[in-house]
């Protein structure tokens, strides 16, 4: 029996709710709710939100309420931030990595 | 009672003074046995920096420095095991204009006694070390300086010990000795019974008591310094990296965590049993931190440490004879520079309760140095809580 | 030296909204912190504007009285200085270090509330770190803040009441694949279960309306399981477990809520000089405190952070230790509410002590983790690498000094979840009662330097 698994981990409880907002997480773009948070939206439509800098393995959040920090993300500045403690919002550039840049 | 454990030497204390004494003696072919009140290796030995710097030590100290890194640079031969030693240079460099001379003057002593170090300034420092901020006008570079795992260093040396022959005992906390036999009877405060000729005081910052009971007080002060650690992220500082002045000492280990310490220390709680970092502390070192290397300006802190180290008057440890007992030698006192020279602190000890000649000169660090006349480092002023 | 009056709260769960109300009530103003946006807490967690429309769903005949609950919340929470979104990081000589919205900042109080609550407590397993793993508690925060399901087809699996209630809330806003894999077994319950019954009959029932409810809407119940792991290649896909018959299962899923209980957050406790001490029923540390919650001279602490009793515990502790409060401030004590409080937190505590005796913490199975599990999921460190150290001549053989040697707590989440099972695989090699991992500042990490950027509070336009 072949088993279908979606590309992305979260179902949003209501499937129908519009999507206004985009932000970019990766260089792609990102649809979320009004209300939403920034990791439900990225986990909508992605299954994983990063990686562990150790093994590589995908991380995805975990306990969803700030204490884990496995839904950590980096905006363009280098400003770390907490996925699942971050309300979505239009325009805002996300990454999965820290940068490496020279400054 | 039980029967008294005998030994040629009892070594009390199992932090990297006493698992060092311990290790050479027992290849010496002693029969020693290690006497730790907690865990080897795990308290100032431990949470200290991890610098195996060769910039900044006094005059007095090089000779001993410098045979130390000889030893550090053999550990892995020495232990058979590894604690993630790097050899990833020093970079020493002034915040201000007190720090510029004193720099100078640091890098002509270490230059003296064969150290390599370059004085970088202008276009060259920016060129070989663009991190730093603009506003850091001088800086040396030792290549043979580095770095190890403080966490990981202690163990090893009392596992080779114990291959030579010795003898580790954890948990035995020590509530007397009696040397009025000739050699020495030592009780630990569950009852058990040890007896030597020879006893070496390597308590750290506990050392003090033995030294009172052998008729020999030290003024000796416990503190630490604010530390802490970041997350992990990519690696981009490749030197260890420390200004003259203490403000800011900083390294990013392989792994991509920023370990940062810097002064004011503080002075540990009066039970000697922690050290607190206040926040303020830890606020400042990371405001001085980034005005140091902006480059770090997003990293987070994800925890803070210090620890419980021994310190005297001229920032010198004790090591040597005692002058009340005859068979009692004392190794304490790191004073916050005990980590790196710690491997020829134990050789040198080493020798000296056998009989032999220190391999290095370690007359200026006896017990007896401490008189109303006698010598305060200006780093007691500069570098702690006042 | 007389100093004015300086109450913080830190915590707008129900410990913390019930001290804030005795002490509103008492004409006092204290200052509340609460480091997420909203108050409420986490069981008892406010629901985010999308999920807000199936409130009726979710919460059914209660409904109503969670929202006359939660308008008095903030009608108290009106006449407090309320921060949200405000971090307190480090407590040090009474003063509390906190990270705001505007930055960092301190508060220097006389008189501290802690009620910071609890986070799920966890026995790693195989598979565990693969993306759709989550824990049981943020399986419901998902719902309440996130509003979303963790999966399409959801496992909840561990020891824990509330491996029911979650799958309930779930079933209410509509999910229809969901599996409930409870560990303990269903004979530990039954013994249990007079005991619940003496100490709250409504919540006890509650459970079995909870346990019909989810068997009426077709979810899956198994009792008595053995979890053995979680398997997918780069997430969750499957989890395989044996039944109590010993029968070898596999539930296809794609998520998978774990929780084994919950572990008091003890760590702001820590700094503000709690001291501690063991419950061999709970298996875990907690706080000392005298009834009322009294710590310290000028320390309370309430809630789960305290022990772990739940919500109405939490209430009953948060007023107790305001009232004990107002007694150290010369104030008349409330001795009807003091008396009813006392009752309900002794209730409660028994009601818990129950549960946690039908609900075991599995202390045993972390002995017999296999060599290549992760145990500490931010440094990735191994079962097998925790043995080898404490098998090892002069290696560490207490809980933070295994934590030096193998690096097992030292990562972001600060040995939260891998904490309990570390104290495990310690206490089976030594035989010793389970260690506790020491405290450092700070509670969670803080960036060097603060600067909002683009996560500045909308409608800031300067």
């Amino acid at each position: 029996m072949v088993i279908f698994v979606a590309r992305h981990l979260f179902q949003p409880i209501d499937p129908g709710t519009p999507r206004p907002l985009r932000f970019e997480f990766d260089g792609a773009e990102i649809t979320a709710r009004r209300n939403d948070t920034v990791l439900a939206a990225v986990l909508a439509s992605r299954e994983r939100c990063g990686v562990n800098e150790f093994d590589g393995g995908g991380r995805a959040g975990f306990c969803l309420m700030g204490s884990c920090q496995e839904c950590t993300m980096w905006d363009e500045d280098g400003r770390r931030l907490r996925g699942c403690m971050t309300e979505a919002r239009e325009g805002l550039r996300l990454r999965s990595r820290p940068h490496c840049g020279s400054d | 009672m039980s029967p008294a454990l005998q030994s040629d030497v009892l070594v009390i204390g199992g932090g990297l003074f006493g698992a060092f004494t311990g290790l050479f003696l027992a290849r010496a072919g002693l029969k020693v046995t290690l006497l730790e009140k907690g865990q080897i290796g795990a308290q100032a030995s431990a949470t200290n920096f991890g610098n195996l710097r060769l910039h900044g030590r006094s005059a007095r100290q090089y000779p001993l420095s410098i045979r130390a890194q000889e030893l550090w640079e053999s550990y892995g031969s020495l232990t058979g095991e590894d604690c993630e030693i790097d050899r990833t240079g020093h970079l020493y460099f002034a915040g201000g204009e007190r720090g510029e001379i004193q720099l100078r003057k640091d890098v002509e002593t270490a230059t003296r006694f064969g150290v390599e170090s370059q004085l970088l300034e202008g276009a060259l420092l920016r060129e070989r070390f663009g991190f730093l901020s603009d506003r850091i006008r001088l800086a040396a570079f030792s290549p043979r300086s580095a770095v190890a795992n403080p966490r990981l260093s202690t163990p090893p040396v009392a596992r080779a010990m114990a291959r030579a022959g010795g003898t580790v005992i954890e948990g035995c906390e020590i509530a007397n000795f009696d040397a009025s036999s000739g050699g020495f009877a030592v009780t630990s405060t569950d009852g058990r019974h040890f007896e030597a000729p020879k006893l070496v005081n390597a308590a750290g910052a506990w050392s003090g008591a033995l030294a009172k009971q052998a008729g020999e007080p030290v003024p000796m002060f416990s503190a630490g310094p604010p530390q802490f650690v970041t997350e992990p992220l990519p690696h981009r500082l490749h030197p260890s990296v420390h200004m003259v002045e203490g403000d800011v000492i900083v390294r990013q280990i392989p792994r991509g965590n920023i370990i940062f310490s810097g002064y004011p220390r503080t002075h540990s709680l009066p039970s000697g049993a922690f050290t607190h970092v206040p926040p303020a502390k830890t606020l400042r070192g990371m405001r001085e931190l980034v005005q140091c290397i902006p480059m770090l300006a997003r990293a987070e802190v994800i925890r803070v440490w210090s620890g419980v180290e021994g310190y005297l008057p001229d920032m010198l440890p004790v090591i040597g004879p005692s002058t009340t007992t005859p068979g009692l030698f004392h190794a304490f006192g790191g004073s916050g520079g005990g980590f790196q020279i710690a491997p020829a602190v134990g050789q040198c000890l080493a020798a000296v309760v056998q009989g032999e000649v220190s391999p290095v000169d370690i007359s200026s660090y006896g017990i007896d140095r401490f008189t109303e006349r006698s010598e305060v480092s200006e780093k007691i002023h500069l570098e702690f809580d006042q | 030296m007389q100093t004015d009056t300086r109450i913080a709260i830190v915590g707008a769960g129900p410990a913390g909204l019930a001290a804030a109300r005795t002490l509103v009530e008492a004409g006092l103003r204290p200052v509340v912190l609460e480091e997420s946006p909203l108050a409420g807490g986490q069981g008892t967690r406010r629901l985010s504007p999308l999920t807000a429309l199936h409130r009726s769903a979710l919460f059914g005949a209660s409904a109503q009285s969670i929202t006359r609950r939660e308008d008095a919340e903030d009608a108290v929470l009106k006449q407090c200085d309320f921060r949200t979104g405000t971090l307190a990081w480090a407590c040090h000589d009474n003063r509390l270090e906190l990270l705001g919205p505007d930055g960092f900042d301190s508060l220097t109080y006389t008189h501290l509330v802690i009620a910071v609550g609890a986070t799920d407590r966890l026995m790693p397993m195989p598979g565990w770190t693969l993306p759709g793993v989550f824990t049981l508690g943020g399986a419901q925060v998902a719902l309440k803040r996130h509003a979303s399901f963790i999966g399409q087809k959801v496992v909840f699996a561990g020891s824990s009441p509330l491996l029911y209630l979650a799958a309930a809330q779930y079933l209410r806003l509509g999910h229809r694949d969901l599996t409930v894999l409870d560990t303990t077994p269903a004979s530990g319950k039954a013994r249990a279960f007079p005991a619940m019954l003496r100490h709250e009959p409504h919540t006890a029932l509650q459970g079995v309306s909870l346990i019909a409810e989810l068997w009426r809407g077709g979810v899956t119940l198994r009792a008595g399981v053995r979890l053995d792991r979680i398997e997918g290649d780069s997430r969750v896909q499957r989890l395989r477990y044996a039944t109590a018959r010993g029968r070898d299962m596999t539930a296809e899923a794609d998520a998978v809520a774990l929780g084994h209980g919950l572990r008091a957050e003890t760590q702001l406790a820590e700094l503000a000089g709690a001291t501690f001490a063991f419950d061999p029923a709970f298996r875990q540390w907690f706080p000392r405190t005298d009834d009322r919650g009294r710590a310290g001279e000028r320390l309370w602490l309430a809630g789960d952070s305290a022990r772990i009793g739940g919500a109405e515990a939490a209430d009953a502790a948060g007023s107790l230790a305001a009232q004990s409060l107002l007694e150290s401030l010369g104030r008349a004590a409330d001795a009807h509410c003091i008396r009813r409080d006392t009752r309900r937190l002794r209730k409660q505590h028994g009601f818990q002590r129950a549960m946690t005796d039908a609900f075991r913490w599995p202390a045993k199975q972390a002995a017999t983790l296999a060599d290549d599990v992760l145990v500490c999921r931010c440094e990735r460190v191994t079962a097998g690498e925790i043995r080898a150290a404490l098998a090892t001549p002069s290696g560490p053989i207490e809980v933070n000094r295994v934590k030096s040697i193998t690096r097992c707590g030292m990562g972001r989440c600060q040995g939260r979840f891998c904490g309990p099972a570390l104290g495990e695989m310690v206490a089976s090699a030594t035989g010793d009662p389970p260690g506790r991992l020491r405290t450092q500042a700070p509670i969670r990490p803080i960036p060097l330097v603060f600067d909002a950027g683009p996560m500045a509070p909308e409608g800031d336009d300067t």
